[in-house]
Formats: C-alpha cells, structure tokens, sequence
C-alpha cells in the first residue's frame, strides 16, 4: 500500500466501519480524476463517507440536498443587483468547492442535474455568458437512492457514464454496526479529524497516478474486455471507449494505492464491477438497472491473454 | 412410481436428486423435447404399446424435472428394463433384427432418461439421440426426411452445447447459433465423405424394402377395374431421361406385363415363355434412354415398346418383357434402348400362336359368336382387326374412369350392354373378340404417356399412367401393337389421362392440368426429388467411378479412393482449423506466457492449473497457500512473470531467472497429491 494512501484509508477506517473495499474504491476515484456514485438506501452512511473523505483529505466541502424544486441556480449561484456599486455582483453557489456532495441526486429535476453534471465534465461554469473555473481539484460525491424509489427521476444513461464509479455501501457487517451502535456519534468523529493530507499533496498524487505504466499485454486484456462486452448476449450495449479509458484510469489509480508502477490484471478486476457496472445492462432492461453483478460476470468470462 | 411420495405426511424420500447443477429443469425438458422429435418418426413403425410407452416415460421425466422430484430406485429401472426386453421379444419374437432391435434402442433410450442425474448421462443420451437420427433412414430416405433429421441434429447439437454451459448462462439463440455453426463446419467434410467414401454395391441404406411391403403397381393379374384403381394414384412409377429428344406422347408404351391367359373374367401373365430368344427385326436406330425406377415389389423393368436389349441381372422373354432377377424392391437404375419402330416375333411357333387363341367357351357367349361371325364374313384378319375397332369407334362406347360393375360375362356386358369402360376393358374384350375370330392375340399391361418436366428435362411416369392394350399377330407382321382405346378416346393416347376423362371424375392433383403456376411449383418439386434420387440416393459405385473418371482418376481402386479420402478430409480439415485459428488470432504465445504455461501444466494435476480469467498474481498466491513449502519460490515467480509482463521495463536475467525458477520447480511428489474429480458423481440408487 502506498504510503502517502494507508493513513487516509486507516483514518477513513474509523469513520465507516467495515467498508474497508468501498473506501478505497472512492479514494482510487478520487486520484484517478474521477467523479463518484453512491447508490444505496438511505441512512447506510453516504454522506457520512462524503464528508469523512473530504475532511481526511483536508478538502472545502459543500453539501447540496437536490429536491424535485432545486434550480440550476441554486447549485451554480445567481448574480444579485447591488445597489450601492450599481451593477450585478455573482454570488458563487456551492458548487465553487473542491468536494460537492449532491445528496439524492436523482430527486432534482433533469434540468437542475444536467447543470451539475456540466459542471463535473468541463471543470467549469458559465453563468451570465462568463465562464468560471472550478477549484482544484474538483470532486463530486453524488448519491442516490435506487431508481425504482417513488418521485425519482433516473439519470439518463449519458449522465450515468460521467461517474468513473458507481459503488455500493451496502448494510455493515455485525460487528462493525456494533461498533457504530455502542460508539460516539459519526458528526462529532467528523468534526474532530485532522486533515492527513493536503490539496497540493492529492493534486500532486493525480499526477502521479497518470504515469502508471500499462504493458501492450494488459491494454490487449482490456481490449479484450471491451470486445467481449458488445459481442455477448448477456449485455445489452457494448461497453464506449470512454469506459474503457475510465476502466484504466481507475486501475492506474488501485494501482499506484497497492504501490505498483505498473497495472496488473488483478488491478483491472479489482475496479471492474464499479467502474462498468452503471454502464452496462442487461438486454431489455432500462440502464437504470445495471448492476455490479454484470461487472463480474464480465471479469469472469475473458480469459486474461 | 414413487411410491413412498405418496404417502401423506411421510417424509418425502428422493433417492438421488440430479446433483449436477446444469441438469435443472429447462435444460432436461429441452433435452426431452429434442428426443421426442427424434423418436416421432418412428412412431409409424412400431406396435402401439412402444409408442405410448416411450410418450409416458419421456411424459413422467418431464413431471419429475417440472416438479423437481427425485428419480425412481435402480431396481424400478431394472424392472422396466426387462418388461421392455419381455414386450419386444413377444412382439418380434426375437431381440434382433431390424425393428426389433431398434424397438429395443427406442425403450431403452427413454428409460435412459429416467437415469438422468448427471451431465454424463445428458452426454449418453444425445449421443444415443444421434444414433436414432440415422435409423430414421432405415425407413425413409426421402429428402423431407432428410431435411427433418438435420433438424433434430441442429436441436441435438444445441442441447449437447447447453450442458457444457454454466448453470443459467444458456441462451437459447447464442446457443443455437453455434450449433448452427458447428453443423455448417461439418458439412464440407460431409461432403467429402459421402463423395469419396467407397461405396459397396446396393442402396445407400443397404436394407431394400420388406418382403411383404405392399406397392403400388402393376401386377401378374388385369380383372376389371384393377387399372382404373391404378390410375387413382399419382405416386410415381419411374422417370425416365432421353439421350436424345424424347418421341411424341403417342409413341410411349411403356411395356409391363403381358398376359396370355384368360379364365372368362381376368387375365393372367401365365408361365413367362423364356425361350425361344425374342425376335426384333429392327427397323430404325434404337432409342437409348435411362429409367430410375421406384421399388414396386415384382420383377418387371419398364422400357419402350420394344425393348432392344438384354440388361444385365435380367431376363427378356420371348413376349418381350423385362424381368430383375428378384422383385425390384430399392430403387434402380438402369440404361436401355427401345426400337420405336420393329418387327417382332415373325416366325411363332404353333404352341405360341395356340396359347394366343385360348378361350373359355363357357363364358361370354354373345363376344364368341360375333367373333365367329367376323371370321366367316372377312378371310383377311386384318379385317376382323379393322372390324372390331371400327365397332369401338361407331358404337356409343364410353372411356370412363368409373365403370359400372359387371356381372359374370363381364365381356358380353361391357361389348352389348353398358359399352363404359376403362382401358382394362377395351384391351380386354378386343383381345377376347380377336381370339373369338381366330386372330392370335394377347393384353399387354404397362404405362402410356408420362409428363415431360420442363425444369429437369426428364419424363415422369406415375401410376395413374397405367395402360391397358393390346397385340395381335398377323402372318407376315408379326406382333402388331393395337390399342382399342386410342379407337374410342384418342386423347387419352394424345394428351394423357386428364384430357380423356371429366374433370370432376377425382384425378389425382398431379394429373390434373388446371392451374399453371401450381404446375410449374409441382414440376420444380418433381425435379427436385428427381435430383435427390439420382445424386444423393443413387449415388453408387458406377456414379462414384464416373465423378473419379470425371476427376481425372480413371481406374480408382479403393486404395485410391482412400488416399483420396484421406488427403481431402486432411484438406478439409487444414482449411477449416486456419479459418478459426485466423478468427481467433492465436499468435505465438511470448517467451513469459510460455514459461508461465510450463508452470500453470506442473501445477495441473494438483488441481492448481491457472484459469483463464485469473492473473498471475492471484494465481501465485492461490498456489501458495496451497502449498506452503513452495510458497516463496511460487511468490517470486509470479512476481517475475508481473514484471517481465506488465512492468514498465525489464531486465533480460529476470527472464532468465523466471525459466530457471520454473525448469526447477518440482511440486509435490505423486503420493501427496490431491484427487480430483472431473466429473464423476457417485450415483446412488
């Protein structure tokens, strides 16, 4: 494990308890340059994880609770006459921040996601017809709810393929929710962590992690990933190139954390479930349903070269 | 049949569930349908009782698949077992034989199912599914037949491929594709096969048509109405292909059996006279032509009025018939040539010229005194020919395809009664009313006319062409051929059966000549067959010559015809791995994945082989753990491999290093290791 990586993921290990995978998923999405999906029922502690990551990594946070009347305004910020200057000053919503937490992100209307969204692709917003740099690094937490909830607008398939990871948290293990149940309060753990990490160090880290190296035999295994997944039955559509540049970003990122200059295959698989998982469906199933399960049925069926 | 389930409130006893996982329940219902459609056609076949004993065991195997209950115990099978052995041999009276035999296959086979548990038994019974396939043509060879079984082997093969899926992964149109795909890579060498395979004389199936078969045709006996019924079927008799333009429709008199003997109502063919040889004396260039006769159960070989040569493994009798040695029982072949225009039999002996002369005196009264009369009144014979026909051709006589019945002086009462009648009765009476006025004459039986295929090129005969006419014999003409019914309906003779009768009169389809797009689709189907006897059934030894010949091979022994075989499957197969290995872009492995698959075959029998989806750094550690002596060299060898695979660069001694670590890597000695089964589950009753 990389030594700048261990004391992030021990640190996050006191906050959620016995996620030990899902963390360092969120944190390989983060050094890969990515943007995260949480998927879950309420209250197995998703924004808990939000928040503890930014904290850990001594990032601004901002939190948007995204409801079916949020406007786009509302995530972006508004310019506001001024009276005493005589002209319209901006007032930067929460989205200027370096981690956004949009919480139930498939609550808001398409319009008000679609705002966020631009936001996660260009690293930029134009608002008023000047356009406005976010911080760096910029990273989105977006949860959602499982799209079959009622008074959910589902993202569509587009949208969905902006996320590097969609991942799982799943309910804790015994012990772990024992620990939560008879331990302090997640907000004042949160309130207390000391940053174990500074903005420039994780900038400088993403920088790091782009110069993994990856052989010709290991682009032939992802290739073969690819092919595989448009060709079987079993999937809907056929995984994009995009996926399959984010596919190696991701493993770049397990990589560089488990200390290697180089990606394994092991590396891949490991990444897999989350990074294809929200981009492939079965045949005749909305893409809402995708699931992690199609993941590994494609990790289990290519041969590695 | 599972007694104990029956019991209310007793614990259900399975006795052994299908353990293997493939075995669930969609995939044995689809594995019991494709045998259901392998067995249906030997439905006809068999007595009832094996019919509805194979449709309830296949029947009960689908319910306990459905329901997901257990298998009945071993002794239950043993018992149906020999009940089925006990109903076959009281049937048959024997256990062998042709129907016999695979009356036993079929019970056994469907009992088989109920020992269905394992993947292997899935594996014994497609492989038994694929043997029935090839019975089914021990009954019909025809092309639907054909077509039906490739069928059953597609269905076959993608049941044969679902239990090599894992559970829950056969998609049903993947899998029959690939079925597909496998029969259509099979089939070059099929056909490589079929066409260079040395081929033993006989039919391609070997097993002519059962002694007691019954077929339609033609026979040693001509009553009234025997040819009217005849002509109700239009199931073919043979065909024929001309080397030269076929003559016109007129001129085709298709010579069958020829009867001498007539005891009041019918005509008997009577003792073959085999001797003297029979006289032509031609007068044109013979016809040659090629017959592909249907198996009709007698020995008669059909050819044209009259047949100029002797074939071979026949006879031909002074009255000019072709006769097999043995009733025709598969379908032949054979090439012959005909005088249209002859002389025969100018020089008979009295006993001939006798025997042509016979007639009951006690029946039919009134045809003997006119034929006594015509002789008295005309001194020429020729006359009392013209006499008769002319009687035909004035009085109101009437060609009909449903004669009223006669009663005992069957010739009187067609000749001055009814005068309707069908060809039987035409030939008949004029022959009865020749021999009446001192005129040799006898009723030669056969076929007139036949249809010309316009797509083939070749004449069908069917059976509703059967014809009735008849011969007489005049000093200084020999036999001379007359036809009685060309005097009262020359259509018949001109434009074939559907011109001389009513439409209404319930000809069969293929006779009639209304519709012309129905025409054309029924000659294209006729062709077809056509094709199929002659290329595919008929392919024999002579054609298989005749293609070597074609080849440049002129004599191939069946040494030859072996290289042959050898050196075109060899090709066949060479084309066919170079079109997959292409598709699959198999390039040589590199020197790391070589060494690596070195290690990967030392660790095989300890069941530590890699999988195809495992890396080499699980697959390192997965064979550390299990063998922890091994353990760090294990490490350091996967580490190597990680490094000369995927590493940024490497050194060339780490490659070194990897082959000499897996030269010396020795795994655990034979006694220690593991067993492992593939998949053999321990079956208990």
């Amino acid at each position: 494990m990389n030594a700048q990586i261990r004391p992030v993921l021990s640190t996050l290990g006191q906050i959620v308890l016995g996620k030990e995978t899902q963390l360092k998923l969120a944190i390989a999405c983060l050094l890969a340059r990515g943007h995260l999906l949480i998927e879950d029922l309420p209250g197995v502690g998703k924004t808990t994880l939000a928040h503890a990551l930014a904290r850990t990594l001594g990032l601004q946070f901002q939190r948007v609770q995204f409801t079916s009347d949020l406007l786009p305004a509302d995530i972006l910020g508004t310019s506001v006459y001024d009276r005493d200057t005589g002209s319209f000053t901006f007032h930067p919503g929460p989205v200027f921040t370096q981690v956004v937490l949009a919480d139930e992100v498939n609550r808001a209307t398409p319009k008000a996601q679609s705002a966020l969204l631009e936001a996660m692709e260009e690293q930029q917003v134009t608002i008023d017809g000047q356009t406005r740099s976010l911080p760096e690094p910029f990273f989105v937490i977006a949860t959602q709810n499982p799209s079959f909830h009622v008074g959910t607008f589902p993202l569509p398939e587009s949208q969905l393929d902006r996320f590097l990871m969609r991942i799982e948290l799943g309910y804790p293990d015994p012990a772990a929710e024992r620990a939560l149940l008879a331990g302090q309060e997640r907000r004042t753990l949160i309130h207390d962590l000391a940053p174990v990490l500074t903005p420039a160090a994780l900038v400088a880290l993403q920088g790091e992690v782009r110069q993994v190296h990856t052989a010709a035999a290991l682009l032939d295994y992802v290739q073969n990933l690819l092919t595989h997944s448009r060709r079987a039955p079993e999937f809907g559509a056929g995984l994009s190139p995009r996926a399959g540049l984010a596919l190696l970003n991701a493993a770049r990122a397990w990589a560089f954390m488990h200390g290697r200059g180089a990606v394994l295959p092991e590396d891949v698989q490991a990444v897999l479930p989350s990074v294809v998982g929200h981009r492939l469906h079965a045949p005749g199933m909305a893409p809402q349903f995708g699931s992690t399960d199609l993941g590994r049925k494609l990790a289990a069926e290519v041969a590695i070269p | 049949m599972t007694t104990t389930d029956a019991l209310p409130g007793a614990p259900r006893r399975r006795h052994a569930q299908p353990v293997d996982a493939t075995l669930d329940a969609a995939r044995v219902l689809a594995l019991l349908a494709t045998l259901v459609l392998v067995l249906a056609p030997h439905a006809a076949e068999f007595p009832a009782w094996v019919s509805v004993t194979v449709a309830s065991v296949l029947g009960l195997r689908a319910l306990f698949a459905w329901r997901g209950m257990g298998m009945p115990p071993a002794w239950w099978l043993a018992l149906l077992a020999t009940a089925a052995a006990l109903g076959i041999w009281s049937s048959y009276g024997r256990l062998y034989g042709r129907d016999a035999a695979l009356g036993l296959l079929l019970l056994m086979t469907c009992l088989k199912t109920l020992e269905l548990r394992a993947r292997r038994d899935a594996h014994v019974l497609v492989l038994l599914g694929y043997f029935l396939l090839v019975t089914g043509f021990l009954y019909s060879q025809s092309m639907g037949m054909a077509a039906y079984l490739l069928g059953c082997l597609w269905a076959l093969t993608a049941c044969l491929l679902t239990f090599q899926r894992e559970p829950g992964r056969a998609a049903v149109p993947e899998v029959m594709r690939t079925a597909g795909l496998m029969i259509a890579q099979a089939a070059p060498l099929m056909l490589v096969l079929f066409l260079l395979f040395p081929r033993v004389q006989g039919p391609l199936w070997g097993l002519p048509l059962a002694q007691s078969a019954a077929q339609t045709g033609l026979s040693d006996t001509m009553a009234p109405g025997s040819v009217a019924s005849l002509s109700l079927s239009d199931a073919v008799a043979f065909r024929v292909d001309f080397l030269s333009p076929a003559p016109e429709a007129k001129r085709l008199y298709w010579r069958g059996p020829v009867m001498w003997d007539f005891d009041g109502r019918a005509w008997r063919t009577g003792e073959a006279l085999t001797t003297p040889a029979p006289v032509l004396g031609n007068v044109s260039e013979p016809l040659r032509y090629t017959v592909t006769l249907e198996p009709h159960n007698a020995r008669w070989l059909f050819g044209l009025d009259m047949p100029a040569q002797r074939l071979e493994g026949s006879v031909l009798t002074a009255d000019h018939q072709m006769l097999a040695l043995r009733p025709v029982r598969a379908r032949m072949r054979y090439e012959t040539s005909s005088w249209l225009t002859y002389r025969a039999g100018l020089q008979e002996s009295p006993r001939t010229l006798q025997r042509a002369l016979a007639l009951p005196s006690d029946y039919n009264p009134r045809a003997l005194a006119l034929g006594l009369r015509w002789r008295q009144d005309y001194p020429d014979p020729r006359n009392r020919v013209a006499s008769a026909l002319r009687m035909f051709g004035e009085q109101p006589f009437f060609y009909t395809l449903a004669p009223p019945l006669l009663g005992r002086d069957s010739v009187d009462e067609f000749l001055f009664d009814v005068r309707r009648g069908f060809c039987e009765h035409f030939a008949s009476s004029f022959v009865v009313l020749m021999r009446a006025a001192g005129v040799p004459a006898r009723v030669v039986t056969g076929y007139q006319g036949g249809v010309l295929n316009p797509v083939g090129g070749f004449l069908t005969v069917r059976q509703s062409e059967a014809h009735a006419w008849a011969e007489v014999w005049l000093q200084g003409e020999g036999w001379v051929r007359v036809d009685p019914t060309a005097a009262v309906s020359p259509q018949r003779i001109e434009g074939g059966l559907a011109a001389a009768v009513p439409a209404d009169s319930g000809l069969p389809l293929f006779v009639r000549t209304d519709n012309a797009l129905l025409k054309r689709a029924r000659f294209t189907l006729d062709a077809i067959a056509n094709g199929w006897n002659q290329w595919v059934l008929g392919y024999t030894p002579e054609r298989q010559r005749e293609l070597f010949q074609r080849l440049g091979m002129p004599k191939a022994s069946w040494q030859g015809l072996a290289a042959a075989l050898a050196m075109a499957t060899g090709g066949v197969v060479l084309v066919l791995v170079l079109i997959t290995l292409r598709r699959l872009r198999i390039a040589a492995p590199d020197p790391v994945t070589r060494a690596w698959n070195t290690l990967s075959a030392k660790l095989a029998p300890l069941g530590l082989a890699r999988r195809p989806q495992e890396g080499p750094m699980d697959h390192g550690e997965r064979v550390a753990n299990a063998l922890p002596a091994h353990a760090a060299d294990v490490r350091r060898m996967a580490h190597l491999v990680v490094q000369l695979r995927y590493g940024r660069e490497a050194a060339p001694e780490a490659l070194e290093e990897l082959r000499h670590r897996v030269r010396a890597f020795r795994p655990a000695p034979r006694w220690q290791r593991r067993v492992t089964t593939a998949d053999g589950h321990p079956v208990t009753g």
